[in-house]
């Protein structure tokens, strides 16, 4: 009789850094490390421009910040059942249409990756000790308050 | 006196002036504490706009602290 096929635990890729991030080499390496991807959900935020804004600065506490990604990350990986799961932020100072943060979801089937990427992307906008600062033209600097639209996103899973 | 680890993050380290302290206090919970730096430093944000972590994990307001404990104030945040 076959042993029983016997599936890896799954453990998520969680990272925050500087620098950007290369989404095709995340792909590549999420589908090197998991098993049974069907499809793979993704999420890249990016800095918006408008009304004068050159730049955020983000700021995290390091070391909580990157235990309540990997718990939400987790979570995700429990409820959707995937099959693996990336999310990479970055800190410092980041230009307009610069990318902030990376999100991928591999399922066996794409409506678990789908929701699992949305999930994530709302949860840890609020969940996650991460602090912007804006810049604008004029030299003006303020801090960004989660937002009450990101704050139901977060409650209604 | 029990000695707390503070690290000051976002507006809370502007307004402080600095990034991490080591106080003696006298508080004996993360509430009292928030009280006595809101005190010393004249933070705006009142504590139910807050959070606060005590050593690296969420926690209630009416947290007990003990001498050793790293505490940190969290503001509103924002990821993504």
């Amino acid at each position: 009789m076959a042993a029983p096929y016997r599936k890896m635990a799954v453990a998520p890729r969680v990272v925050v850094q500087n620098d950007s991030f290369d989404v095709g080499e995340e792909i590549s390496r999420l589908l090197q490390t998991s098993e049974q991807t069907g499809g793979i959900g993704s999420f890249v935020g990016v800095v918006r421009g408008g009304d004068g804004l050159v730049a955020l600065s983000l700021e995290h506490y390091p070391g909580m910040c990157e235990q309540v990604i990997t718990g939400l990350a987790c979570e995700a990986i429990g409820r959707f059942k995937l099959s693996g799961c990336t999310v990479i932020h970055r800190v410092g100072r980041l230009l307009v249409a610069e990318p902030i943060v990376l999100i991928l979801a591999a399922a066996p089937h794409r409506a678990d990756a789908l929701e699992a990427t949305r999930f994530l992307i709302d949860r840890l906008k609020t969940g996650a000790p991460f602090w912007k600062s804006e810049e604008f033209a004029d030299g003006r600097r303020c801090w960004i308050e989660s937002r009450a639209e990101d704050e139901d996103a977060a409650s209604g899973w | 006196m029990p000695h707390i680890e503070l690290e000051y993050f976002a507006q809370l380290g502007d307004v402080a002036g600095r990034r991490a302290e080591t106080r003696e206090t006298v508080a004996g919970t993360a509430a009292a504490l928030y009280d006595e730096l809101r005190k010393d430093y004249g933070f705006a944000l009142p504590s139910e706009r807050m959070r606060v972590a005590v050593n690296a994990v969420f926690r209630p307001w009416d947290q007990e602290l003990h001498d050793g404990d790293h505490v940190v104030f969290i503001p509103p945040v924002s990821g993504g």
